[in-house]
């Protein structure tokens, strides 16, 4: 409990006004271009699915820097680690089960 | 008005529960009586019950480990009885009902009630002690963490005098635990108790997680960090990573049973084959969360008991963070036979065999520490050189089993309840034990006696080689897990054999018993005594305050100058740091964790029964408390200085008073 007041409160950097502007901008357009891609029907059904989901990755990455200020500056560093393990993790669990799952319908015709 | 429960859900017409539950009554208002006898309601519930002091709950979490302990044992002695009997026509005294019932609250109890409970109180009496800290990061999620985890116990133990238990195994495979083919409140019981502990157990990762990272004394880098708490780090990752797994996925179960969605059955578009990726994805890191810990516990003792520094400290942090990743990648060891294929079971083999890599590294590390050393054989240290022995065994097995072709052969046979409890007994429990006997005096000021420690340890040594070497044996014999009885004349003497080794087993419990009966009555004896709060001469932090510590542990938070700390201090004489004591901030007591604890049962139990306005009270007080916990900003306060002082010269003059003798 003491400790807490000994240690700096480390972790966490408010963004400013203008980074959460540009956070909120960059999403509505990585949004709009979404539904965009969708009511216009201008590419392939495959193309469309990869199309969206690449616009949602980048999504994800602009609301992890504008909104929930990951950086590699030394005070969020612990934010960022973490963040990467479970990223990883993540990628392992979800990248596992589709290896097994797939292998698993392909041999046992389950699918 | 009652959901689904009614008269007939008591089940009155088995004399085996009947029996315990007039047993389980007379004990516990033997218990409750004696409390009130004594007078101590009021202590018991603002000392301990409203605790937030780590130790306290530490101290409780333990206890529930042992009752647990017990409950679990009963099981397993049920099973080897049912089996000793159930030969050549003779159906034994377990019908099959009652008897599926049994192996899966064993499984289940001493997974998440026994084993989870103990390494979260060790990890809550250990950790803040070593690291210098005053409390874990957040006292009350602490004492939440404890009730979520000591109702779940009660609300699975509930299950045995009102209506029945899961029939599934201790993870419910589907589809057997879907409504189609489990149409009873069993698998609800299972699902419920599982994901209320997992909310404490989750709690806790966090908690642990937040308080090494944040709460070291000043000095202390990573490096310096004791290996007991190093384990306790990767063990707390581990939860966090996993568990939500196993909430998601028995979530998902749940959404089957109760609004009949289909993730998991054999119509509808579900499969059940992801059901037993999930789980194990959680399941085998699982494994990993108890070990762990007792590898720590481990470390700590042979190195006191020897009297030298750890061998090789940077490889066991390393060695102890490589098994944290890996346990991530290997889960499909334990359904190699679902089908995936050569490519998915080579892959999940051979990460399973490289984790016996790191393993090997620490068994080196252990038996190098103890080379040249000045080995004291305290009981503890006899619990680790038991673990060495059949941990070595177990991992042998377990390697061998990595083998997909080899695990073809022996899977959900005998030879597979034998590995798993040679690595689970011999490490996991052997360890939590040792942790017992180690950490025991610095929490309640007194040591425990040895000699009957060493007693329950060459029983449960002797017993668990008589009780699993036998199922060993006869998993290569081809006989299968769960069974309720067999006609095979070749597998009767050896069920015979392990049945010996359950007896064995239970009189180590005895031992256990008695050892802590005769510590409590012995306790002022001076050899028992703990007056300087180091009784072995330790080398960690925690020795360097008195026993029991106060409830700020460290009246001067220490400042750390290498690995080791309390150990250096005493060779270079630091002991005696005069400081000016400044007023401590604690955090007060408080009954909000012991009321979202009692409505999170209520909720468990109307939700089990389908009692739904018993779950909506119960979920609305849940609500209620925590909001008006939130609201309460009388959470602290300040030990004033006149009292450290006095804390302070008392221990000085026990110092004093033991230096004289």
């Amino acid at each position: 409990m003491a400790q807490a007041h000994l240690t700096t409160p480390a972790g966490e950097s408010h963004g400013s006004y203008g980074s959460y502007f540009i956070g909120f901008v960059l999403s509505v357009v990585l949004t709009a271009a979404a539904f965009a891609i969708v009511m216009m029907h201008g590419m392939s059904p495959t193309a469309t699915i990869g199309a969206i989901a690449a616009l949602a990755v980048i999504q994800v990455l602009v609301h992890l820097v504008f909104f929930l200020h990951l950086s590699t500056n030394s005070e969020s560093r612990w934010n960022t680690m973490a963040f990467v393990f479970t990223v990883i993790s993540v990628i392992l669990l979800v990248g596992g089960t589709l290896f097994i799952m797939h292998d698993t319908s392909v041999n046992m015709m389950s699918r | 008005m009652l959901g689904k429960l009614t008269w007939s859900a008591i089940p009155i017409d088995v004399p085996i529960l009947v029996g315990t539950f007039v047993g389980v009554a007379i004990a516990g208002i033997a218990v409750l009586g004696l409390v009130t006898y004594y007078g101590k309601w009021g202590y018991l519930w603002r000392e301990w019950l409203t605790s937030v002091d780590h130790k306290r709950l530490g101290a409780m979490y333990i206890i529930l480990a042992v009752v647990m302990l017990f409950r679990g044992f009963a099981d397993a002695i049920m099973m080897r009885t049912q089996l000793a009997l159930a030969y050549a026509g003779n159906p034994g005294y377990l019908p099959p009902h009652h008897y599926d019932q049994i192996f899966s609250a064993h499984g289940t109890i001493m997974i998440f009630f026994m084993a989870m409970a103990f390494m979260t109180g060790l990890l809550n009496i250990a950790v803040p002690l070593q690291i210098g800290a005053r409390d874990v990061a957040f006292p009350f999620l602490n004492s939440l963490s404890f009730w979520m985890t000591a109702i779940s116990a009660i609300l699975i133990n509930v299950s045995l005098f009102v209506g029945e238990f899961s029939q599934c195994g201790w993870l419910a495979y589907p589809p057997l635990s879907e409504s189609q083919f489990s149409p009873g409140v069993g698998v609800d019981y299972y699902i419920w108790a599982v994901q209320l502990s997992g909310v404490g157990t989750l709690l806790t990762g966090v908690n642990f997680f937040t308080t090494i990272v944040k709460m070291r004394a000043p000095g202390m880098t990573w490096m310096r960090l004791p290996v007991f708490t190093w384990t306790a780090f990767v063990t707390t990752i581990l939860i966090m990573v996993s568990f939500p797994i196993l909430t998601v996925t028995l979530g998902m179960l749940g959404l089957d049973r109760y609004f009949g969605m289909h993730f998991f059955t054999n119509d509808g578009g579900g499969n059940q084959m992801l059901y037993l990726s999930m789980i194990w994805a959680w399941g085998h890191p699982e494994v990993y969360i108890l070990v762990i810990p007792a590898f720590g516990v481990f470390s700590e003792v042979v190195s006191t008991f020897s009297g030298k520094p750890l061998f090789g400290y940077k490889t066991m942090v390393y060695a102890t963070c490589s098994i944290g990743v890996l346990s991530f990648v290997v889960w499909v060891h334990h359904f190699f036979t679902m089908g995936a294929g050569a490519n998915v079971n080579t892959f999940f083999g051979i990460a399973t065999m490289i984790i016996a890599v790191p393993t090997g590294v620490k068994i080196f590390n252990w038996l190098f520490t103890m080379y040249k050393g000045r080995v004291q054989m305290h009981a503890s240290m006899w619990w680790t050189l038991g673990f060495m022995i059949t941990f070595s065994i177990g991992g042998m097995t377990g390697v061998m089993m990595a083998m997909p072709a080899a695990d073809w052969l022996v899977h959900n046979s005998l030879f597979l309840i034998a590995h798993f409890h040679n690595v689970i007994i011999g490490g996991v429990y052997f360890g939590y034990i040792a942790g017992l006997n180690y950490w025991f005096p610095k929490v309640f000021g007194f040591k425990l006696n040895e000699k009957w420690g060493i007693r329950s340890f060459w029983c449960w040594f002797v017993g668990f080689y008589l009780a699993f070497i036998p199922l060993y044996v006869l998993g290569f014999m081809g006989m299968s897990r769960r069974m309720n009885h067999y006609d095979n004349p070749d597998w009767y003497p050896w069920m015979l054999v392990a049945e010996a080794g359950a007896i064995l087993i239970m009189v180590g419990i005895a031992c256990m018993l008695v050892q802590i009966y005769v510590s409590i009555r012995d306790r002022a004896l001076p050899e028992n005594v703990d007056l300087t709060g180091d009784p072995w001469n330790g080398r960690t932090l925690e020795w360097s305050i008195s026993s029991p510590p106060p409830a700020y542990n460290f009246a001067v938070v220490p400042t750390v100058y290498g690995l080791d700390a309390f150990h250096h201090d005493k060779e270079l004489g630091r002991q005696g740091t005069h400081k000016e004591f400044e007023p401590i901030h604690m955090p007060k007591n408080t009954a909000a964790g012991v009321f979202v604890g009692a409505f999170s049962f209520l909720l468990g139990f109307g939700a089990i029964w389908y009692i739904w306005w018993l779950a909506a009270i119960s979920m609305l007080g849940i609500i209620v408390t925590v909001i008006m916990r939130s609201a309460n900003t009388d959470i602290d306060y300040y030990v004033p200085v006149s009292e450290i002082e006095h804390n302070e010269a008392e221990q000085s003059r026990r110092l004093v008073a033991q230096a004289a003798e």
